[in-house]
């Protein structure tokens, strides 16, 4: 149990990807849908960001007196990674908009209800 | 011409035909003329090659490379020579019966019904000098889908089922089947070439044999072994000229052709009759004999009375190939020839009964032998071929398949042959009696036929018309349907006496058995 | 100069084109636009394609910077095949997207259909073209991004929760893969493919290696529709405006396969793992599973497009499945049918795009007669659907030639019955919609119906013409498709 500590970014991180897959796979609203689908990226990149963290290194940036640094390559790549987040987020919502002016709502279950009848 | 550029120029003489049918589709006259044209050259073309193969050469010819390995190959034998000159020669036969009964029948479509035609034919020559199994396969699915169209000619509903069995056992057995036998023969052989002995390796177990030899034969639906039977009697919705010529020649010939190649050139009589692999099989082709023969009996529809009797007459081939005998085999390889002429005239009759009175039923055709008295008496030759009495070709390939039976010691299948020979005559010569013997029923013949007949006499480009044969009461089919059903019952004649020489071209093939 | 430099053009050039269209704005000036760069994209793939044949790999390294620390773009024979499938299908969707584009999207908005057209081309080259990992998901991302934008133009209101659904499952997807990547980083500290391919087999089979494996062929899977992820993607490919059907089912799941391809074979090919845990067994068990599924769903479909966006599903299980095998013959054949199902199903989609252009549907009772009033784009439907069964002569049956042998191969007989049995199924589908273009007659909605526009016909007969050549002479595409299952499996390079 020695190692528990250190395991405890995981557990977090595993415990939110659930967490947001749940709200993804059975929540109607698809609002709320893009919400799950938030939390769920959001994990992956705490995920990235923990593993970045070097025991007593400081922030990547080049000062005097410092030898160690935290690996700044996570942080880029999930620079990254939330810039397509936002953008998904944005498409995401755009569709749910476009959704509710042809449907008049935006609950999945009135959605498939409104399809079987065409 | 070479003989290679001749084998190419068999395949693609047709093609170029069918291109020129399509580009005159306009003028019915001028179509026709290519039509007729086209098969001359065809068979011309193919005639050539017959001294080179006499001989003993083997011309081979590979196209293109299909697969890294493996191309589309021709090789030129005596078993493809022959049935490239039997379904070359009867295209034109055909051409000209089928001129006389399209028009005389007034079918729709008829554009698309000869170029469909030609392209069957060029490839049931492709099956013919295919050099490997893959170049067999892939003319076999052509063959298969070019006769489609002409199975579902009349677009009804009726022709719509018909073509839905026949698509489907078809392209059924050869995908589900004989594809997994070509790849599984690849795999172990390393080559689909068709060798003289088999290609298969020594080591192979009797068990796999038997299994391969299964995948073969009803893999190869054409042959229309029962139970994969059923799409011959569906397609007999086509117009005559098609099962005369495809369903009784070309294509249900190329199902068994193919069979004969197969256990010659892929497994070998060596392989076969070591193993006793394939004798299995030959049960289930006397079964099929005896069984069609019965079912033919209970057909009053004479297109399929003659349906049911190629089931059975086509299984006296693959009994010859399964016999795993050189003489079996040279028996069988004689009766695609002699089957061919017998059939193909009892077809013939058929459809100028068809055009002349209209009449499709046996029992409709009490008497009308004596309207149509050419017709029937042609129809008896055929009948005779087939039943397998001298002096008809028949009479030979019957004798070779027992001789090969009895060269194996399978002296059931003799006595196979023979029942099914009285079975032939219970079904086909009553029909010719009651057309002779007995009198028309009352209200046989009313105006109706008349105004149909003058009507068709006078369609524009139909040659000679029907004037001359009111005489005497006589009503027969058009002139073209006449001559060329009168042609090919004397084809069965003429096989009878140069049966000598068909056997010693037809020898090279027993060479696989008897080293 | 510029020939150093083509691996970087090949992505630069249509991301850079995107914007363009922007500016201009003008549907047919953007049309051209858009078309001349497709048509620049493909002589490069093909002089790329080429080179590699040639000279063996060719490495690209952007900036100057040296992998594993700078981002390499690296091109062997089989992604430099994939990136001819990619550039030629969008080449041949160009002209033909115009007419489609016309009646199925408002003027205003075309120029930003082809902006999205080119992206997701952009997308779809540069997933295949990358070295790096985490590249790989950023261009999964544009790519999926403007093809979610590209499915909700379709007409029909369908459309929107089609491309709604497709965008959860495809973020869910790509969240996956790049959890997997994460992981493997975490092990080995690199994001270079080929990097990495060194560094796992070292680590041999940790938790941690095992569990990226199984988010990267989870996520990668939930891409490419393999059953049972492939809920999104009957409705997208059904109700996404024409062109973008034809080019999603013949680009977006062949890349996303070999993203797939990258994953198992060269990151995980020589470790271990795989027999620790059976990736490849479990391939098999839904690849055959989508081909029976797919094919069996299709046979009663009444909407010709769905029927297709199935018989897809079940022609990914065929791909799948080659690959499953793990022999160079069923890689190869699972490489070769990413090519032959590209043309097929292109052809296809592009055939049923012109008649929902001239009739205005494409159920089964929009097609009733058309063979007499449509007979060129009938025929490119038959002959497209012969593909489908595999019929000798045209591409289909090289793809089922290969796959039998390999299963065969394998004294898999079982497998290669399988097989046959859903190229039957195919039979049962396809010749369903055959009867009723022959045999019905036309219906009241068809009266006024003509022979498809030339701009449409002759990229349909491209595309079948193609899976008609490439049946009949198969060595080009079979050589290269051996020689990169030979360079996967390391059999030689």
């Amino acid at each position: 149990m020695e190692q528990f500590p250190g395991l405890i970014p995981y557990w977090v991180i595993m415990v939110l990807m659930m967490m947001g897959l749940y709200i993804v796979i059975a929540h109607g609203n698809l609002i709320k849908k893009i919400v799950g689908l938030n939390v769920f990226q959001v994990s992956v990149f705490l995920l990235y960001i923990t593993m970045a963290k070097v025991e007593g290194g400081t922030a990547p940036i080049l000062a005097e007196g410092i030898k160690l640094y935290s690996n700044p390559l996570p942080h880029v790549l999930i620079l990254t990674a939330i810039v397509v987040g936002v953008a998904t987020t944005a498409l995401g919502l755009a569709l749910v908009v476009r959704i509710h002016n042809a449907y008049g709502t935006i609950e999945d279950e009135e959605i498939d209800k409104l399809e079987d009848q065409t | 011409m070479s003989p290679t550029t001749a084998i190419l120029a068999a395949v693609v003489v047709p093609l170029i035909g069918a291109v020129f049918i399509v580009l005159n589709g306009r003028s019915a006259n001028a179509r026709d003329a290519v039509t007729l044209i086209t098969a001359i050259v065809t068979f011309v073309v193919v005639a050539t090659l017959f001294d080179d193969v006499a001989s003993g050469m083997r011309p081979t010819v590979t196209v293109l490379e299909m697969l890294p390995g493996l191309g589309i190959t021709f090789t030129l034998e005596p078993l493809g020579m022959l049935f490239a000159g039997i379904a070359s020669g009867l295209w034109i036969v055909t051409s000209v019966y089928a001129v006389g009964y399209m028009r005389g029948h007034h079918e729709i479509n008829q554009t698309r019904f000869y170029t469909c035609f030609a392209i069957a034919i060029s490839s049931a020559i492709g099956i013919a000098f295919a050099g490997n199994m893959l170049t067999l396969f892939v003319f076999y699915e052509v063959l298969t889908l070019s006769t489609f169209p002409l199975v579902t000619h009349s677009g009804t509903d009726e022709a719509k089922r018909a073509g839905r069995v026949y698509l489907g056992i078809l392209i059924g057995t050869s995908i589900g089947l004989q594809l997994v036998a070509v790849v599984w023969t690849w795999n172990v052989a390393g080559t689909l070439d068709f060798r003289d002995g088999g290609i298969l390796p020594g080591s192979i177990s009797a068990g796999l044999t038997a299994v391969l030899i299964g995948l073969y034969v009803y893999g190869i639906g054409k042959a229309a072994l029962m139970p994969f039977h059923r799409w011959l009697p569906a397609a007999m919705v086509a117009p005559t000229p098609v099962s005369a010529l495809l369903h009784a020649v070309a294509v249900v010939k190329a199902g068994v052709f193919s069979i004969l190649k197969v256990s010659i050139y892929i497994f070998g009589f060596d392989v076969l009759s070591r193993t006793g692999a394939s004798e299995w099989l030959a049960f289930i082709a006397a079964s099929t004999i005896l069984l069609a023969s019965l079912v033919a009996m209970t057909k009053d529809n004479l297109k399929a009375r003659l349906a049911y009797s190629t089931v059975s007459q086509l299984s006296y081939i693959v009994l010859g190939a399964m016999l795993a005998s050189g003489i079996g085999a040279v028996g069988g390889a004689m009766h695609i020839a002699m089957h061919a002429f017998g059939k193909i005239t009892l077809f013939f009759c058929a459809g100028a009964i068809m055009v002349a009175s209209h009449k499709t039923e046996i029992s409709q055709m009490r008497g009308l032998g004596r309207k149509m008295p050419i017709t029937f008496a042609c129809f008896l030759i055929g009948a005779l071929s087939i039943i397998g009495l001298p002096p008809l070709g028949g009479v030979w390939s019957k004798w070779y398949l027992s001789l090969g039976a009895a060269e194996t010691g399978q002296l059931v299948f003799i006595a196979v042959f023979m029942i099914s020979s009285l079975l032939n005559i219970a079904y086909l010569v009553p029909i010719v009696v009651n057309g002779f013997f007995f009198a028309p029923p009352e209200e046989s013949h009313d105006d109706h036929n008349h105004d149909d007949l003058s009507h068709a006499a006078g369609y524009p480009g139909d040659v000679g018309g029907h004037n001359q044969w009111k005489v005497r009461g006589i009503e027969e089919a058009p002139l073209m349907c006449v001559g060329a059903l009168t042609f090919t019952a004397a084809g069965c004649i003429v096989l009878f006496f140069y049966a000598t020489p068909l056997y010693e071209f037809l020898l090279p093939i027993a060479g696989g058995g008897t080293p | 100069m510029i020939a150093q430099h083509l691996p970087i053009l090949q992505i630069v050039l249509p991301l850079m084109a995107a914007p363009v269209c922007m500016v201009i704005r003008h549907p047919q000036v953007v049309w051209i636009w858009a078309t001349l760069i497709t048509f620049l994209c493909l002589p490069i793939s093909i002089a790329l394609l080429v080179q590699v044949m040639a000279e063996g790999v060719i490495v690209y390294e952007l900036g100057g910077w040296a992998a594993p620390w700078g981002i390499e773009y690296r091109i062997d024979k089989l992604n430099a095949f994939v990136l001819v499938i990619v550039t030629a299908i969008g080449a041949v969707v160009m002209p033909y997207a115009r007419r489609t584009v016309d009646t199925e999207i408002p003027v205003s908005r075309v120029y930003l259909f082809y902006t999205m057209l080119l992206l997701c081309e952009a997308g779809l080259l540069g997933i295949t073209i990358t070295g790096d990992a985490f590249n790989l998901f950023v261009f999964l991302e544009v790519s999926s991004l403007s093809s979610y934008v590209l499915i909700s133009f379709g007409k029909d209101r369908r459309a929107l929760t089609a491309a709604y659904r497709y965008l959860i499952m495809g973020t869910i997807g790509a969240t996956f893969y790049i959890v997997g990547v994460g992981l493997m980083y975490n092990a080995t500290g690199s994001l270079n493919i080929y990097d990495l391919s060194k560094l796992i087999p070292e680590l041999g089979g940790s938790r941690t290696i095992q569990a990226a494996l199984a988010f990267l062929t989870v996520g990668l899977g939930l891409k490419l529709a393999l059953f049972p992820m492939h809920m999104w993607l009957p409705n997208a490919y059904t109700y996404a405006p024409s062109a973008v059907t034809v080019f999603l089912a013949a680009t977006a799941t062949k890349v996303a396969v070999y993203a797939l391809i990258r994953v198992t074979y060269t990151i995980f090919g020589t470790v271990d793992i795989l027999e620790i845990v059976p990736v490849q067994d479990m391939f098999m068990v839904m690849a055959v599973i989508a081909m029976f599924v797919g094919s069996l769903v299709a046979t009663y479909q009444v909407n010709v497009k769905r029927m297709l966006a199935y018989s897809s599903v079940a022609q990914i299980g065929y791909m799948m499945l080659g690959l499953s095998f793990d022999t160079v013959t069923g890689v190869a054949a699972g490489i070769v049918h990413l090519f032959n199902h590209a043309a097929m199903k292109g052809g296809l989609f592009m055939a049923l795009g012109a008649v929902a252009y001239r009739v205005g549907g494409v159920r089964l009772e929009h097609m009733a007669g058309l063979g007499k009033k449509m007979p060129w784009t009938m025929a490119s439907l038959v002959a497209g659907g012969l593909g489908l069964i595999g019929v000798p002569l045209t591409v289909g049956f090289v793809s089922k030639w290969y796959l039998i042998q390999a299963a065969l191969e394998k004294g898999w007989w079982m497998i290669a019955v399988l097989i046959v049995i859903c190229s039957l199924l195919a039979v049962v589908y396809v010749w369903r919609v055959v009867e009723v273009i022959y045999f019905r007659p036309v219906s009241e909605i068809a009266q006024e119906a003509k022979e498809a526009p030339l701009s449409m016909l002759i990229p349909t007969w491209v595309l079948i013409g193609a899976s008609i050549y490439f049946g009949i002479d198969a060595t080009t595409t079979l050589d290269v498709a051996f020689a990169a299952a030979r360079t996967l499996l390391g059999d030689g390079g």
